[in-house]
């Protein structure tokens, strides 16, 4: 089973990858990163395909994807 | 464990100055990818141009060099022709290469420049306060154009990928978007095929993304985004131009 990793610092909050998971295993996080943004975060216990597609249209580059 | 995706190495590993959800920070995601696929992370030079993107080269892990508002075609230009075996790119958006720019744009076209452009399209500009642009949509609402453009007062928006296509020095035009991943990789392609161009010798090429600029267009990351699709796409038909 493949696993995301989010970057919370570097992530803007854009929410695009919540957008575009088609299994819907990104969400906004409650917490506040150091610029007090709501990062996005991985739901751990998702099956996750490693489809790539919330790692292509992240625009800060701050997924990374493991299987 | 395998990693499927991560940052490559031409990328810098730095936070980007961009607002949340613009496309410019895929673009440069996009190219790095394309440079280290093609080898040539060595031997390429960028050109980063005036507006968001001014500060482009900080991200980059290979050599850049900044260009006047509009220039960076003209400065591309004396790079390669001094160097004709670096491969040379420039990266503007459309305030730089369809207004102040158009100029430099057009006769580099003209003298078929085996050049690579990314042009990054995104109807507004971004850098200044979000100012109307000759892209910029009839109706779109933008700090200058408060009532939305109108044909009479401001003309229509400047179709430059359309016009470079009658040139006989182009090789290769193509109009991308960045409005699901599968268009993202598609774009990937598009900059890909132009690289791979100029590394065949072939002429001047250019790829038009049509990207997101959530802040000035007054929608969220992902309403920008339909818009480009919904709304922008109208304008400017995706596809090969030439």
């Amino acid at each position: 089973m493949a696993k995301i990793t989010i970057n919370p610092e570097r992530c803007k909050g854009c929410l695009l990858c919540v957008s575009f998971c088609p299994k819907g295993l990104i969400k906004k996080s409650e917490k506040l990163n150091k610029k007090g943004l709501n990062f996005a975060e991985f739901v751990l216990n998702g099956e996750c395909a490693g489809c790539l597609q919330c790692a292509i249209i992240c625009p800060d580059c701050c997924i990374e994807v493991h299987k | 464990m395998e990693k499927l995706f991560t940052k490559t190495e031409s990328l810098y590993d730095l936070p980007t100055h961009y607002c949340p959800g613009c496309g410019h920070g895929i673009a440069h995601r996009l190219i790095a990818e394309v440079v280290d696929e093609l080898g040539i992370r060595e031997k390429t030079i960028g050109i980063a141009p005036v507006g968001c993107a001014v500060v482009a080269y900080d991200y980059w892990n290979f050599d850049c060099s900044e260009a006047a508002h509009g220039r960076a075609l003209a400065v591309a230009t004396g790079i390669k022709r001094v160097r004709p075996h670096n491969i040379v790119f420039t990266y503007q958006g459309d305030g730089d290469l369809a207004a102040i720019g158009t100029n430099e744009t057009i006769h580099a076209a003209n003298r078929g420049e085996n050049l690579s452009v990314v042009f990054i399209n995104n109807a507004v500009y971004g850098m200044t306060g979000g100012q109307m642009a000759p892209t910029t949509l009839l109706g779109q609402k933008t700090s200058t154009s408060i009532e939305g453009r109108k044909k009479e007062k401001h003309g229509f928006p400047l179709k430059i990928s359309e016009m470079l296509a009658l040139l006989p020095g182009v090789c290769y035009i193509e109009r991308v978007s960045f409005h699901t991943p599968a268009e993202v990789l598609k774009a990937k392609r598009a900059i890909k095929l132009a690289f791979e161009n100029q590394i065949n010798n072939l002429g001047f090429s250019l790829v038009e993304i049509l990207s997101p600029c959530p802040t000035y267009w007054g929608l969220n990351p992902k309403e920008a985004l339909d818009w480009t699709r919904d709304i922008m796409q109208k304008e400017f038909p995706l596809g090969r131009i030439k």
